[in-house]
Formats: C-alpha cells, structure tokens, sequence
C-alpha cells in the first residue's frame, strides 16, 4: 500500500483517495464529484442482536442530513460506523472514493483527520484546558508552532462563541452548553470536510439547542462541511438539515420492511406515507411544544 | 437454550428426562464459559500485541510520559517504603522467638533479608502498585471509555493505545524495579532496626550473617521478577479500563477487577519465575544454595 498522506483518488473512483497534510484552509483538490460517503448494505450486529439491518444510502458533499429516530434505533452506532468507530459485520463504508475496511490502521487514522466529530457529552478531555482540547488534533497532526496554534485555537473559540479566557479553563468548570461548544471548536480545528453530530442538543434547554443549532448552520456557512446530525429532536433536525433519513429499530421491523422508514427533504416529511414517520415528527413536535411551555412558565 | 421450566424436577424426582436437561445446561454453561475466556485471552492477547508495537512504532510525548512516570513512582514511593519497613520489622517479631530457642538470633538477619529481597520486597511492590497505581488506572481509563474520550481520541486519529496506555505501561515497566528496590532496601532496614536496636541482637553478626546468605544473584533476580509484574500490572490496568462496562458501576467494576486479577497474576508469575530462577541459580552454581 503506498504512503497514506498522499492517496489520490483516480477519476473514475477505483483508488484510494487521502490528502491529510491540506492546510487548514485548502479546499478539498476533489470537488463536487459524486458523493462525499457511500454506506453500502451495512450490517452491524453486537452478539445476536441486529442493531443496522442492510442501510444503503449516499451523502453528497456540503449536504447537511439529519437521522432521526427514536432511543435505540442504531442512530448513533450508524454515525459511529460512518467514521469506523464501528465496523460493520456486513456491508462497505466508503468515504470519498475509499473503502475504510480495507485500510490499515494508521491510514485510517490518517482518513479520520478529515472528519470532525461532535460527541454527545463533548467528551474533552478532562485533565487538559479548553485550549488544550482544541489544540489536541493541531498538535498532533500538523507541524504548527505553538504561536499558530494558539491563534487558531482563539479563532476557532471565537467561531463558537467562547471568549479567550476559556481557553485556559478546565471542561469542568464549563456548563453543559459551553462543553458541546468546546467540542464543536475541536471539530472543526483540523478543518474537516465532514462534520458528524452525535445528539448535539440533548441535555440543554431550548434556549441552549437553538444556539446550537445556529452553531450548526454558521459552521455550515463558514466552512465548506459536509453535516451529518444525529437527533431525535424533530426542531433541531428540521432547522439544520435539508434531508432527513428516519431509522426504524430493527426488532419492530418485520423481515421485509426496510430499516430507513423515510429518506427525502426535511420540508416534506409531514407528508410521509408511512404512519410511523409521522406519528414520530408529531409526537417530537409536542413535546418540544411542552418542553418550551415548561421553559417559559417554570 | 433451554427453559428455567424445564430444568426444575418433577415432583417425584428427578426423571430421566430432567436429568439429561440438567446435565445439556451444565454442560452448554461450561461451554458458554470457555467460549467467552478464550474470547477475553484472545482479546488481552490482541491488547498487548498492539501495546508492544506502539511501544517501538512511536516514541510517546516526553511530557505525558514525565507526569505518569511521576504519578507511577515518585507517588507511590512513601506507601511502599513504608510497607516494606514494616514487613521488615514484624518478620523480626515473627522469627525471632523461634531463632532465639535455639541459639542462633544472630541468623535472624539472613532469614529476614533473604525473604525481604527475594520474595516480600518484589512482591509487595508490585502489589502496592496493583492497588494504588493500578486500580487508579483502571478507573480513569474507564471514566474515559464512559464518557467517550478514548472514542474521542480515535476520531481524531491518535491511537489511544499508543498515547494513553504505552505511558503507563513504560512508567510501571520502568518505575516498578526502583519501587522494589526501596522495598527491599527499607525492609532490610526495618528488620536491622528490630532486631538490633529493640531486640538487642548483636550488630556485626546480623550483618555478617546476612552477607554470606545475600547474593548479588538474589538481589537481581528480585529486581528481574519485577519487570513481569509491572508489565502485568499495566496490561491488565489498562485492558480493564478499556473494556469498561457504561456507568459509575462499570467504572468501579474496573478498578476492582483490575487490582484483583493483578494480584492474582503477580502471585502466579512469583511462583513461576521463582522455579525458573532456581533453576537458573542451579545451573550457574550446581552446589545449590548454602544451609543456614
């Protein structure tokens, strides 16, 4: 296999393509051919029980999707198996021409630096500051100085509305608000071409989620990223995505039924054929109403 | 599998039938159990593979490798120098009525230090640093599995192998043969303290005695065992974090396990490199070692 910093894709999509050593700002040199992640009949199964029966679907490049379901559907593990956190027992993920299950390790590693991901808790690191979090990717896969970091590490907490003297503070001494913002400069920090969002607005109150979700929309409109958001808060999806994928949990399927329920425009999902889909963008939709109800009249 | 209805007797007895469903669930458990150890061997196998060629692949970061080698050794220094100095002290206690019976008080001293530097000194490092150091880094690890900041790390493209478990297991690797030496050092001492100054036994003979019986070889081969223990140490630390279940519970799960099959491996490598040093003391000096 030859170097993984310098893997091109040919035209035509057979080989590999990675670049990982793009300055920050460089645009991907593959521009808008075909699409950007291609999951192709995964299967994941944990012992017996099937969590992802046979998902097939493409994200294209700078679409903002959103995957919707309830607790437990494979949500998450789908994200997950997007960036190969998880691999699937069956079936091929393939990001930007590359078939993550037949790289290595290190090259995988190497294709990881192209994505961003946003954890659900944030997951910081607890034993560093702020600025050391979103410094961590920089550090380790660039050969910036420390004065460079730095900068980029402001600039980056500035994009997410965090003033300087965060930087210096620890995740927690953060609210949970703050912590997810903190997540979201780390994300970008390496400049990704994709940006994975695990539940980012679970946990935070309304107020919270639309800032979020604005964060969501900016970083879309700053930066030519590819958004893929795991939610099941029906207005967070409906705000920062144009498609919306529904998953279904696989033990309520019956062995024929397709695991994704619906797979368009965010704007016509009101009028999904399946009653499930819209029982579920109701049934989110009231009670976001009576969450917002409680907020304002506590 | 078979249902909890069928296994329960009749109530006439145990039928035929009962029993060769009584005797299909042992033997489907005993199976289910095998199955599910040579799946965690493989896995701990699989660990320390990836462990040791992080460990030549690429050199860790000097600052994460100073702070752990610090919380390693120099932390876990004043626990063992007292533990050792006490061992010292109560094997004087324990030995010396019997040495006195019969005359030879002045030998206390060999027994004691002989103990001390090829057994107890070794031993009692590795298992303080099972305890303290061990189930520390078990429950950090799995706080960090919990709360997905080794997922974090992978999504970033840092193997969290090399950068969080290659320190620790170079920091016990490295800090546990000067944790067995200060051991051995302040049990040697504690027991001298004992003996001469409380028990009144005769200082130039305690010494002496202990000289003739203490080989450069012994003292080695102390610090040689410890190599095995501080690796096992990290490995199984580190595996359990790792591995951790979700929750507070999973993360005190963890920290348990790891001091308990930590401690239950370091008795088991003792015993078996004990045999194999004695073999190797045999074949270096086929006379055997010295009668007291």
């Amino acid at each position: 296999m030859s170097d993984p910093s310098s893997i091109h894709p040919s035209p035509a999509g057979g080989e590999i393509a990675i670049d990982c050593k793009r300055g920050l700002n460089e645009p991907s040199p593959l521009v808008p051919l075909g699409p950007i992640l291609r999951l192709e009949q995964i299967w994941v199964r944990f012992g017996q029980r099937v969590v992802l029966r046979d998902i097939t679907l493409e994200i294209a490049r700078q679409e903002s999707v959103a995957i919707i379901g309830e607790s437990g559907c494979g949500k998450t593990v789908l994200l997950k198996t997007m960036i190969g956190l998880i691999r699937p027992s069956l079936g091929r993920v393939i990001f930007d021409g590359i078939d993550l299950a037949t790289l290595t390790e290190p090259q995988l590693a190497q294709v990881r630096t192209r994505f961003g991901f946003v954890f659900q808790q944030a997951a910081l690191f607890d034993s560093l500051t702020v600025g050391e979090n979103v410094a961590f990717p920089l550090r380790h896969h660039t050969a910036k100085s420390d004065r460079e970091i730095r900068q980029i590490v402001l600039a980056r907490l500035a994009e997410v509305g965090l003033p300087p003297r965060v930087a210096n503070q620890y995740p927690a001494q953060l609210s949970g608000g703050m912590r997810k913002r903190v997540g979201l400069a780390r994300a970008l920090a390496l400049g990704p071409e994709i940006v994975l969002y695990d539940e980012p607005t679970t946990g935070l109150d309304p107020i919270m989620s639309d800032v979020i979700n604005e964060l969501i929309i900016s970083t879309r409109r700053h930066h030519p990223v590819t958004t893929v958001v795991v939610t099941h808060d029906m207005r967070t999806a409906q705000k920062v995505a144009d498609r919306l994928i529904m998953l279904y949990p696989v033990e309520r399927l019956r062995p024929d039924e397709p695991q994704i329920l619906y797979d368009g425009p965010t704007n016509q999902v009101e009028a999904a054929m399946d009653p499930r889909v819209v029982q579920f963008v109701r049934g989110e939709a009231r009670e976001r109403l009576l969450e917002l109800q409680e907020a304002q009249d506590p | 599998m078979f249902s909890s209805e069928a296994v329960r007797p009749s109530k006439s007895g145990i039928s035929r039938w009962n029993l060769e469903v009584i005797i299909g669930n042992g033997l489907a458990r005993v199976g289910e159990w095998v199955l599910k150890t040579l799946e965690e061997l493989g896995q701990i196998t699989l660990f320390t593979a990836s462990t040791i060629a992080w460990l030549f692949r690429r050199r860790p970061a000097v600052g994460t490798l100073w702070s752990t080698f610090f919380q390693v050794g120099v932390r876990s220094m004043p626990v063992v120098a007292l533990t050792g100095l006490f061992v010292g002290m109560v094997l004087a206690v324990q030995s010396y009525a019997q040495f006195q019976r019969v005359g030879m008080e002045t030998w206390l001293g060999a027994v004691i230090n002989m103990a001390v530097i090829r057994e107890l000194g070794p031993v009692l490092a590795a298992v303080m640093l099972a305890g303290r150091v061990g189930s520390a880094m078990a429950a950090e690890l799995g706080t960090m599995r919990v709360t997905e900041q080794i997922d974090a790390l992978t999504v970033m493209g840092t193997n969290p192998i090399h950068y969080l478990v290659v320190p620790r297991f170079l920091a016990c690797l490295l800090m546990i043969p000067v944790l067995s030496i200060v051991a051995d050092f302040m049990g040697v001492m504690g027991g001298y303290l004992y003996s001469v100054g409380i028990l009144g036994i005769d200082a130039h003979h305690y010494v002496q005695n202990s000289a003739e019986y203490i080989k450069s070889f012994d003292v080695l081969a102390g610090i040689a065992k410890t190599f095995f223990f501080g690796a096992a140490i990290a490995l199984i630390a580190c595996y359990q974090g790792f591995n951790c279940r979700p929750g507070a519970a999973g993360v005190g799960q963890a920290a348990t396990a790891a001091f308990v099959i930590a401690f239950v491996v370091i008795l088991i490598l003792d015993l078996a490199l004990g045999i194999v040093i004695e073999r190797v003391y045999l074949s270096l000096w086929p006379e055997g070692r010295k009668l007291l």
